[in-house]
């Protein structure tokens, strides 16, 4: 039924479709509206045969979902961006254990300087972890992503990811169908554990594992990964048929097929890009977009394919790996060794904790890209002003301390100067 | 119990019932060939481990009190790492080991699901050591207890990481050697404080039910295992196992430190309810913190200088006002 709602509120609705049996809530901006609308759900009763528990930390959030997961419960909870670090040893361990457990990531920048908006630096911190890691583009794609990711995650005993853009979906209010009951139902069956904390037939979870096992042991976890690629394209196809709507798999293109130059990019910043690609298209530039669902597996395969004709990609990445550059970037230029004739790479740094990615501004980079390439990671929209004040300063004297406050003043001198 | 203790029939040079000198239905889980034997023989831990034989007295008394329904989890730590290098477990019942920080947690986690998968009858109990518990896992443990989850909570508390190679924990005594407190420079060992002695915090979350015991008293460890099995909502044991390893002890020496421990006054033996203190185990004879610390290689460079070191003194003073505060001596009759 199609509804008019805010985001969080939509993937409450459908986290609770899929019939969690421990829902583990602690507060952190801005995923903090989905576990209310949990909370909500159990107490009046909508949500049924569910503890929802208040715990002291996200460490202890991902600590009680390891416990119920383990002992044969569904599990979810949710997280954002210092929470996912404060988590971090847990993130880490469910992926071990093999626990499949649901987390809804709602995608804010990581500290310091304190940030409360948008980027991916939270979900890049944890790409190493062992989970998969899905990237909705829309609220109807969150919600949707939802359901797959709990049979994804149980098929495979893999915990999974399910990122959403914070506040640009999270507290964004849109269209949204939200599927019934019984669909969800016959889509994903009630968890059963293979092996589950029983007194009836006891086992031992979490043994110490030496260098005998230890690398098999991340083996198996490799191959579950890989097993995840072709998984989430039968998973999204059985999706399709039963809910009569797209889902989305692995990566979905637009305008892609006969392009020149091919943007990557994952979460809500597509929609702007694929406005940007029909102006440009319009004016003749041979454009396209490749949208990227499944960042953990990284689909190696299907991205190459997707590339096979483009003879530049514009890698956009909402993180900085600041020794590095772009993550995205890394990975797909990983991805691009496989190729015969791969295209030119270009990596751009957008909309770090929550700057708008404006249309003109991606405009103007679409047109580099091509024209005047550049090496390294592009930094859209930065205030190259305040940054040469700042270097210019560094360089006269030594200046060990932090840096925030500086930028701030400089930023200040600028404002005043145009009043 | 209460008849036992009136019987006053004790074992020579101990303060322990003999376990043959009481009626059938009152000797210990371990007595009986009908224990769980949960955490089984074959194990790695070092000769004379405290913690060993608490966890299992602890563990097997706890399984009879659920009629065996009962699922562990395990910090990591010492009883973690000597019972499950795999592929091989000592243990003979559900067990699960997370992390170091988080057994509190993750017990909650697996008592939600016994809720939800209504299996209430299968209990739970989460245990660490003092570093597991009175350190790292701390906001874990404090978080469990404030919701009263379905918990028991056993703390092994031989005062260090003695995994990691014997260093300082916050529940390490003032003045003991550890690898990060060496017997070295002006202020040698382990500075003096209160240390945290987490009973005391757990008894101010005024959950169901608190208590301390003693490898020194295992009749006693059991029964109040069993009784905090007959309670629902959060519960905390912590029990004091000397480490031979980390105390620089004889491994021969366990129980006698341990009831030392509690003889002097350093280790007070106390439940509590609710918030409430409800019942202390008095101090028979007095007995001088010298005694306890001479033991232990850990003390060693007190008593250097002589028994009259004013850090002995501040050590007993210590003692006496565990004594006073939890009136743990015996009435003149």
């Amino acid at each position: 039924m199609l509804k008019q709602m805010e985001g969080s509120k939509a993937m409450a609705q459908a986290i609770a479709l899929c019939r969690p049996q421990v829902v583990c809530a602690y507060p952190i901006t801005p995923q903090t509206h989905i576990v209310e609308g949990l909370g909500e759900l159990v107490r009046l009763g909508e949500l049924e045969n569910c503890e929802f528990i208040n715990v002291e930390s996200e460490f202890a959030a991902l600590s009680v979902a390891i416990g119920a997961s383990a002992a044969g419960a569904r599990s979810y909870t949710a997280t954002a961006s210092q929470g996912l670090l404060f988590m971090a040893e847990a993130v880490y361990n469910a992926a071990g254990l093999g626990l499949p457990i649901v987390m809804t990531l709602g995608n804010r920048a990581i500290g310091a300087p304190i940030n409360i908006w948008n980027d991916h630096s939270d979900a890049m911190a944890m790409r190493e972890s062992g989970w998969i890691q899905l990237f909705a583009e829309t609220n109807q794609e969150a919600v949707d992503l939802h359901i797959i990711a709990f049979r994804l995650a149980e098929e495979l005993s893999v915990p999974t990811m399910v990122c959403v853009d914070g506040f640009i979906l999270t507290h964004a209010v849109e269209r949204i169908d939200i599927p019934e009951q019984a669909n969800v139902d016959a889509y994903l069956p009630p968890y059963e554990p293979m092996q589950v904390l029983d007194p009836a037939d006891p086992i031992s979870i979490g043994a110490m594992v030496g260098p005998d096992a230890f690398t098999e042991v991340r083996y198996l976890q490799y191959y579950k990964q890989q097993l995840a690629l072709k998984l989430i394209e039968d998973l999204s196809t059985d999706f399709a048929a039963r809910f009569g709507r797209e889902a989305r798999g692995l990566l979905r293109t637009y305008q892609a097929e006969d392009a020149d130059l091919i943007v990557i990019a994952m979460g809500s910043i597509n929609g702007t890009i694929k406005d940007v690609i029909d102006e440009m298209r319009a004016d003749g530039l041979s454009i396209g977009l490749v949208t990227l669902t499944t960042f953990r597996p990284f689909p190696v395969e299907a991205l190459n394919a997707a590339l096979a004709q483009a003879k530049d990609v514009l890698v956009i990445d909402k993180s900085l790996d600041v020794g590095m550059g772009g993550p995205l970037a890394s990975n797909v230029g990983v991805a691009l060794r496989e190729m015969p004739r791969p295209p030119r790479l270009h990596s751009a740094i957008v909309g770090l904790g929550g700057r708008p990615a404006l249309k003109t501004s991606l405009h103007r980079l679409f047109r580099q890209a091509t024209v005047q390439p550049w090496s390294g990671p592009h930094f859209l929209d930065l205030n190259e002003r305040v940054i040469a004040r700042e270097i210019h300063r560094r360089g006269k004297a030594r200046r060990a301390g932090p840096t925030a406050e500086a930028i701030l003043k400089q930023l200040e001198i600028e404002r005043v100067a145009k009043i | 119990m209460n008849d036992v203790q009136k019987l006053k029939f004790y074992q020579k040079g101990t303060l322990t019932v003999g376990n043959r000198l009481v009626n059938e239905a009152e000797r210990n889980v371990q007595a009986s060939q009908a224990r769980s034997n949960s955490l089984t023989s074959g194990h790695r831990a070092c000769q004379g481990c405290g913690e060993a034989l608490g966890a299992r007295y602890a563990i097997d008394a706890a399984m009879r009190a659920t009629s065996n329904q009962l699922i562990a989890v395990n910090a990591t730590g010492c009883l973690e790492v000597f019972t499950t290098p795999y592929p091989e477990t000592s243990w003979q019942m559900p067990w699960l080991h997370s992390l170091f920080g988080n057994a509190a947690a993750v017990a909650t986690g697996v008592a939600a699901a016994m809720r939800v998968t209504k299996r209430d009858d299968v209990r739970v109990v989460a245990q660490g050591g003092d570093g597991g518990t009175t350190d790292i896992g701390f906001g874990c443990l404090s978080g469990m207890f404030e919701r009263n989850d379905d918990v028991l909570y056993i703390c092994y508390d031989n005062e260090g990481y003695m995994n990691t190679g014997v260093q300082r924990s916050s529940a390490t005594p003032p003045t003991a050697r550890t690898a990060t407190t060496p017997a070295l420079g002006k202020e040698p060992g382990n500075v003096f404080g209160t240390g945290k002695f987490v009973p005391k915090i757990a008894v101010a979350h005024e959950i169901p039910y608190v208590a301390t015991a003693s490898v020194a008293d295992l009749h006693d460890l059991e029964a109040k295992v069993t009784k905090a099995m007959g309670i629902r909502g959060a519960r905390y044991i912590q029990i004091n196992v000397p480490c031979p390893l980390g105390w620089g002890a004889a491994s021969h020496d366990t129980i006698k430190l341990a009831r030392l421990a509690i003889e002097t006054g350093l280790f007070p033996i106390f439940e509590a309810e609710h918030g409430r203190l409800t019942n202390v185990r008095k101090i028979r004879q007095k007995i001088p913190v010298l005694e306890y610390l001479k033991l232990q290689r850990r003390f060693a460079h007190l008593l250097k200088g002589g028994y009259e070191d004013p850090r002995v003194q501040r050590l007993q003073k210590i003692a006496d006002r565990r004594i006073e505060e939890y009136g743990l001596l015996e009435e003149a009759a």
